[in-house]
């Protein structure tokens, strides 16, 4: 695949989630692929030190649910826009890619809205269906901050 | 307005026996009041002693309005200290946590100090000769707060005079060592990071909602109910993943949360949990069992794993789970802005399983991301909305009141009772001299 394909995919995921599409971006991930958000700088794993989020795809799926059954937090919703900066390739394998994308994230709701920013890290899977998500790692310029509910994925 | 500084009477009349008035969590006067009286004169939690392991090693925090810190000694003491400048008034630290080394020194003015506050160098000394200096406060150095430890757990008071720790807490304090008996040695450290949850509600409704049993089955439906529904149609065999484990008890029956039983002690502690919890069902690790009935004997052994308390509120300021060992602590910014700080603890030679345990179920529970929190922050917030319609003043704290809890100081009844609540503010009124 082309770096330009490569960018596609991953525009797509963003806007995936901007416009809710939660089953779509669901099989963007691998079966065991994972969604994390880091709770410190360069954090090396997750199971022994806590994050933000960390999920499977079981939790994956549950948080989906919980938005389809529309739970309190979300009267009245939650709406996303990503701005992404062009994919940089930081690595190319017969196994895949890895990339690395700045970013800007806004969550609005009601009257309010937070903005994030930080750098997003894929680790990608090249499958015969395109590439596919094995680890989407969400590094927030301000991950150690005390932080108000976030409630959409970044 | 000072409408309740200088009236005890009417901050008596804001608590009933079985209600509040809505301006115990809506009105800024009574919030700085709270911080000049009940977070001054009561115990706060300030930190862990495995987070200052070597002399000079700092945590800084704020006990309501005022910035302190906890600073070892090098005898291995801690302190905590008033984090102010004796000269200006600048903060002597403002990393969150870190090492001085032998002297802290005030970046301004290079005013330098000993660990222990006192000071130990200021710069051309020679010009406060001939001055009143040496009589006033700035020759004092750094303010101690008086400060005692239970089983590495620090708390300071910010009032000179008043209870000890162990009076102020009496035999709530049991529900910390069955966290520390969890280890095989008695011996647990802060690790694996602090989740730091900004909340836009009164820290009261968090602290209420600790032992508030009736919530999750409604709150939480649409997470813990959800992850129940996931996981219906597999085998009772089947084994759990950690994340069902600890997800699909909070979709627990009322009876199931009823039968937990609730327990108060005097000056506003108490836990729910009494005869089991949400704790109870995580699967065993027999290795630990054997290692623990060693350390402590077949008898207490099983009296420890057996204890599984939900949250214990060490009020106003910590709660704990001992069951999973994890902390979460109560920071007040303003009348409806509160920090909650989740720390996770690692027990001394037990399996790891159980710290990935607790990481696992703060990150799930406690985080600005966990589905579990949203819904209880949006009711936290829709409560501090609410409050301020007309028509109605009063918060309803009935369920299940009886005349003889008011002056009960030790009490335990059925797990859906309000009783923690009321023992709540019957503290709360205390402390706050109401008359």
């Amino acid at each position: 695949m082309s770096e330009q394909e490569i960018a596609r995919f991953i525009y797509r995921e963003a806007r995936l989630l901007d416009e809710k599409r939660w089953d779509e971006w669901y099989e963007l991930f691998t079966e065991d692929g994972h969604y994390w958000v880091p709770l410190t700088r360069g954090q090396p794993d997750a199971e022994y030190h806590t994050s933000l989020a960390y999920e499977d795809k079981l939790l994956l799926r549950l948080r989906i649910e919980r938005f389809r059954r529309v739970p309190p937090s979300q009267h009245p919703q939650s709406w996303s826009q990503h701005v992404l900066q062009p994919p940089e390739i930081e690595a190319a394998t017969a196994e895949g890619w890895r990339t690395r994308t700045a970013f800007f994230y806004a969550e609005a709701r009601g009257d309010a809205m937070q903005t994030y920013a930080g750098t997003v890290l894929h680790e990608l899977v090249r499958t015969d269906a395109g590439p596919r998500i094995r680890l989407k790692r969400v590094n927030l310029v301000n991950c150690d901050a005390a932080l108000p509910s976030i409630q959409l994925f970044i | 307005m000072n409408r309740y500084r200088d009236n005890p009477a009417a901050l008596a009349a804001l608590v009933r026996d079985d209600a509040v008035h809505r301006d115990v969590y809506t009105d800024p006067e009574i919030f700085r009041l709270e911080m000049e009286r009940l977070w001054a004169r009561t115990w706060i939690y300030v930190g862990h002693t495995s987070q200052v392991p070597n002399p000079g090693d700092f945590v800084t925090c704020d006990i309501g309005f005022e910035p302190v810190f906890m600073i070892r000694q090098p005898d291995g003491s801690v302190r905590v200290l008033r984090n102010r400048c004796a000269h200006k008034g600048a903060k002597i630290l403002s990393d969150r946590s870190g090492s001085a080394g032998r002297f802290l020194r005030c970046p301004y003015h290079n005013w330098s100090y000993r660990t222990d506050g006192s000071i130990a160098a200021i710069p051309l000394k020679q010009g406060y000769e001939g001055t009143s200096f040496a009589q006033c406060e700035a020759a004092k150095g750094l303010a101690a707060v008086a400060t005692e430890e239970y089983r590495g757990f620090v708390f300071a008071r910010l009032a000179d005079d008043g209870p000890s720790l162990r009076d102020y807490f009496g035999e709530s304090l049991s529900s910390i060592d069955y966290l520390v008996d969890r280890s095989p040695v008695g011996e647990m450290e802060v690790a694996g990071g602090v989740l730091r949850y900004m909340h836009d509600s009164n820290w009261k409704m968090f602290v209420e909602n600790l032992n508030d049993t009736m919530h999750p089955m409604a709150a939480h439906a649409t997470s813990a109910g959800t992850a129940k529904e996931m996981w219906a149609d597999k085998p009772a065999d089947a084994p759990k993943p950690m994340a069902i484990e600890q997800l699909v008890p909070f979709a627990g029956s009322y009876d199931f949360f009823d039968n937990m039983g609730v327990r108060v002690f005097e000056n506003g502690h108490s836990y729910s949990g009494v005869h089991f919890s949400i704790h109870s069902s995580y699967a065993a690790v027999p290795d630990y069992e054997a290692d623990m009935k060693r350390a402590y004997g077949e008898e207490r052994a099983r009296d420890i794993l057996g204890t599984n308390r939900h949250n214990t509120v060490y009020y106003p300021s910590l709660t704990i789970k001992g069951a999973i060992q994890t902390i979460r602590v109560v920071r007040p910014v303003a009348v409806d802005r509160t920090l909650i700080e989740s720390w996770s603890f690692r027990l001394k030679g037990a399996p790891e399983i159980f710290f990935k345990r607790n990481v696992t179920y703060t990150r799930l529970i406690n985080s600005p991301m966990s589905v579990v929190g949203h819904d209880d922050q949006q009711c936290y917030r829709l409560i501090q909305e609410g409050l301020s319609a007309g028509g109605n003043e009063w918060v309803s704290l009935h369920r299940d009141y009886r005349p003889d809890e008011r002056e009960a100081r030790d009490l335990t009844v059925n797990g859906t009772s309000e009783i923690s609540m009321r023992n709540q503010f019957r503290a709360w009124a205390k402390f706050m001299g109401a008359a």
